[in-house]
């Protein structure tokens, strides 16, 4: 699913019962939220959404690297890798209907 | 503090102008559609921001750290994050304090 049927998904869900939100709307929300959580882990915050999951920064110290043309040796400076740890609700479900279309 | 859902409707409320009702509505819509698609087993591909993708694990031998008792660990399926290059081009440039995650390191106090 790429984040245009996502914001297809949301448009029909949100539709039913009222059709104060427009498609438009939608779709500079997703942009927003997505900025956003960028935006957080960018300035070291970290994201919990509670059934979802958490982000979080790892930090990678710094290394001996490689120029991989010439061989030669290049100094890497630590730095900071997003992180996402499933929450229950997301682990549990994934996990259940794994397991159920499993089954013969 | 972390980011939460609220915060996330909250912009919305306050940028886009959607009622709250309609901001938090929206908030809990876009991360359940996101587990409901990988609960179907379809991965979610974030372009900026990163790929959910579902790994299928085999079962393996564990044991219980508490008393050392070897278990196995059930086959299993698992959901991964992978970032994408603008996100993880702009976490690299992060240079906050030198902790080695984010628990005690907000940027505002």
């Amino acid at each position: 699913m790429t984040k245009s049927e996502l914001m297809e998904a949301l448009a029909k869900k949100l539709a039913k019962g009222r059709d104060s939100l427009a498609h438009k709307d939608i779709e500079l929300a997703v942009k927003t939220m997505l900025e956003q959580m960028t935006q957080s882990l960018a300035t070291g915050q970290r994201i919990e959404i509670r059934g979802f999951g958490s982000f979080s920064l790892h930090f990678r110290p710094p290394r001996m690297g490689r120029n991989p043309k010439t061989g030669d040796p290049v100094p890497l400076a630590g730095k900071y890798v997003p992180h996402f740890k499933p929450g229950k609700e997301l682990r549990e479900r994934v996990n259940a209907a794994a397991k159920l279309s499993e089954k013969p | 503090m972390a980011l939460t859902k609220a915060e996330m409707a909250e912009r919305l409320f306050e940028e886009l102008g959607l009622n709250k009702r309609e901001a938090k509505e929206l908030v809990d819509l876009f991360f359940e559609e996101i587990r409901s698609a990988l609960e179907r087993g379809v991965c979610v591909k974030l372009s900026g921001f990163g790929n959910f993708t579902l790994r299928d694990k085999n079962q393996r031998p564990g044991r219980n750290p508490k008393t050392g008792e070897e278990i196995p660990i059930s086959a299993r399926r698992v959901v991964t994050f992978r970032p994408g290059q603008k996100l993880k081009a702009r976490v690299e440039a992060y240079a906050g304090s030198e902790q080695n995650d984010t628990r005690s390191s907000a940027n505002t106090l």
